[in-house]
């Protein structure tokens, strides 16, 4: 047999470094002086399965127990809001939604929300375009929270669960495919509406998804809600109580988990929510345990929007607004390639009104301009409070764009939870967050 | 053999000439020395041929607004008077701006003032929903801006704090001891604009990484980027390609 090529250790001024691939804590724990070494650093990520994305943990440990957690972040940063600077306000759109990778739909809406208001437009967007906003928002809401399910109980060793999480997921992206043209990055939602009607295809296909997912839930919670090993690993785990979410700034299913019934939706309604029936979930432990509990039974409440929504659509009108030099000039359509410009729209701009050639041309290179100022617009994302503060100098372009992430925000809360606890409980801790590290990193 | 010429032989390539007539240097009267590698179309300058590219767009300084503001805004207002008696020295101006309220904050008070508006039973911005920076480079003499926005919980409310700071001291105190959610926020406004929040328990680069020189969303410091060819034809970088004042 041969020496095995992992947990090489070598001496350095701090101490011995083990480089560890796996597998191999064996020759960790036989090279350390239990003594004089009481402590030991642990370098997690940011490659790693368990850390949600490039998320690097450094933890200190004594035995098992974890002295002290941080965390180091940056290692998806993309400079999305420097780019914004760059490009016009509608163009902006295609950036943000690239931000947070499991709800894009929130970020658009939240941009476009931004970009209304500092246009002063905010009461002309047509109720049917807020209506396929939040049902769009909820479906995503849905998917995104069927991730965690899926990854987080991936984590703690229910490999099916994250099998049927993602199958289930896949149903909703196929929605999104129909409504969107897309997958992911949609560029749906855009300042002055959405980019188009929802086809009628794909009503039928909500409709069906709505008649599945409740029994996919009950299959969900038969499978963890009573399994010892599921209940070990998340009751009393990571706990983190009101007073602690609202100090560390921690939104969304972590401070409901802990009991606070805040949610924007409600709190501070946006889109039309206060004209919709639906209840927070909350949960009192403040728990892993109770953050799963609350996100399942959001899934309930969102489905239960989704309905509502789907019901208002049945009233057809415009989905952008009515103001020419705001709202995108082409109508856009599915083709086989994906969505684009309609054939129609092309036809005309090229063939017969040149006026229409070259108001389209103005408004996709030049865009329109905002007049200057700053606006903060929020909506409640899957994972907390999604803010966008947006400043205009009155030009084509955004002076300064920055997202207030709440997977950002809410990373802080990592070592309050997880310092103290069992090393094996820092992973636990961390997925009950949901960090979708492109948000935290834009 | 061919006839001598007094032009320099520059190899086929056309030679920039002025028009007759060209005085007003506008970028098209000057055609770009090579085709190659001037922006997009090949022009130079601003490449703007709408006529607007010589505009510079006033930019008029924010005022004060008048009193009464509407909605919750005076009652915060007068909480904050009430609660906070050197309100007329720490807040420099109030402005409310589409639904929204802004409190102009001396950068040395905004602590003082985050402490007021947490605890005031009458306030109760409990919540320090973010902290991040403007650069108004070139608007204002203090060009960098800080701006928090807090949440009252209690009374369902927002307020947005802003303390402008100049490059040569760019200090203020940090926020953390009252909300420690500041903590990243401050860093990354720190990491980003190269604000320093004096106080802060770990002030260092939280996105870029730690030897990263310059703050990258100051409105000085350059986008980057590499022209890329497609097609044959060669795309600028974002920051470099036509724009619009």
């Amino acid at each position: 047999m041969t020496t095995s090529n992992y947990a090489t250790e070598r001496e350095t001024d701090e101490g011995k470094v083990f480089t560890v691939t796996g597998g191999d804590w064996d020759s960790v724990v036989s090279g350390t002086d239990p003594i004089n070494d009481e402590r030991i650093v642990v370098n997690m990520g940011p490659q790693h399965p368990s850390t949600h994305g490039v998320l690097r943990l450094i933890l200190e440990l004594e035995g098992e127990t974890v002295r002290e957690a941080r965390s180091v972040i940056g290692y998806l940063h993309t400079g999305i809001e420097k780019n914004l600077e760059y490009r016009n306000w509608v163009q902006g759109s295609t950036f943000v939604t690239r931000m947070d990778y499991l709800s894009p739909l929130f970020n658009e809406t939240a941009y476009a929300l931004a970009v209304e208001k500092l246009l002063g437009i905010t009461d002309d967007i047509t109720e049917r375009a807020t209506t396929i906003r939040v049902l769009m928002m909820e479906l995503n809401r849905i998917s995104s929270h069927l991730v965690w399910v899926a990854t987080t109980a991936m984590e703690l060793g229910a490999v099916n669960m994250m099998l049927y999480g993602f199958r289930e997921r896949e149903y909703i992206l196929e929605i999104f495919e129909l409504v969107t043209g897309l997958r992911m990055n949609h560029v749906y939602v855009r300042p002055g509406g959405v980019a188009q009607d929802v086809p009628d295809d794909a009503v039928v296909k909500i409709r069906k998804f709505l008649q599945v997912m409740p029994k996919r839930l009950k299959e969900y919670e038969n499978l963890l809600s009573g399994q010892p090993i599921w209940i070990e690993r998340t009751k009393n785990v990571a706990v983190l109580d009101v007073t602690g979410c609202v100090a560390l700034g921690v939104t969304g299913p972590v401070l409901r988990s802990a009991g606070l019934a805040w949610d924007l939706r409600k709190t501070m309604p946006y889109c039309g929510y206060e004209t919709y029936e639906f209840d927070v979930p909350t949960h009192t432990d403040g728990d892993v345990w109770g953050r799963y509990l609350v996100r399942l039974a959001e899934i309930r409440e969102s489905l239960k929007l989704v309905e509502q929504a789907l019901d208002r659509l049945g009233k057809p009108g415009p989905v952008m607004v009515a103001d020419k030099k705001i709202a995108w000039p082409a109508q856009l359509a599915i083709g086989v390639d994906g969505m684009g410009n309609s054939l129609e729209h092309v036809a005309k701009i090229m063939g017969q009104s040149m006026e229409s050639l070259i108001h389209h041309f103005k408004l996709v290179t030049e865009g329109f301009r905002v007049p200057p100022g700053q606006v903060y617009a929020a909506v409640e994302s899957p994972r907390g409070e999604l803010g966008v503060h947006a400043v205009s100098d009155g030009g084509t372009r955004p002076y300064r764009v920055h997202y207030r992430e709440p997977s950002f925000v809410n990373l802080q809360a990592l070592p309050a939870m997880a310092e103290g606890g069992l090393i094996a409980d820092v992973i636990a801790g961390g997925a009950s967050l949901d960090p979708v590290m492109g948000g935290c990193d834009r | 053999m061919t006839a001598p010429s007094d032009k320099p032989n520059t190899g086929g390539v056309p030679v920039p000439v002025t028009p007759a007539g060209a005085s007003s240097g506008a970028p098209a009267e000057y055609p770009p020395s090579s085709p190659a590698g001037r922006g997009m179309f090949g022009i130079q300058g601003t490449g703007d041929v709408s006529g607007f590219g010589g505009l510079v767009r006033p930019r008029k300084p924010v005022e004060g607004s008048p009193r009464p503001y509407g909605g919750y805004f005076d009652d915060v207002r007068d909480a904050l008077e009430e609660a906070y008696p050197e309100f007329d020295e720490a807040i420099e101006k109030v402005v409310v701006d589409r639904g929204e309220l802004t409190l102009h904050v001396r950068p040395e008070r905004i602590a003082e003032v985050c402490q007021v508006m947490r605890d005031d039973l009458a306030l109760r911005f409990e919540l320090c929903s973010s902290v991040s920076g403007v650069d108004y480079l070139g608007a204002d003499e203090r060009r960098l801006h800080v701006v928090y926005q807090l949440t009252s919980m209690t009374y369902r409310r927002r307020v947005r704090l802003e303390a402008a700071v100049s490059v040569e001291d760019p200090h203020l105190p940090s926020v953390t001891g009252i909300y420690p959610t500041a903590d990243w926020q401050e860093r990354e406004t720190y990491d980003m604009f190269g604000i320093v929040f004096d106080g802060h328990p770990n002030l260092t680069r939280i996105l870029m990484p730690d030897d990263w020189e310059g703050h990258p969303q100051r409105k000085d410091y350059p986008l980057g980027g590499v022209p890329v060819e497609y097609k044959g034809a060669e795309i600028p970088p974002p920051d470099r390609r036509r724009s619009y004042q």
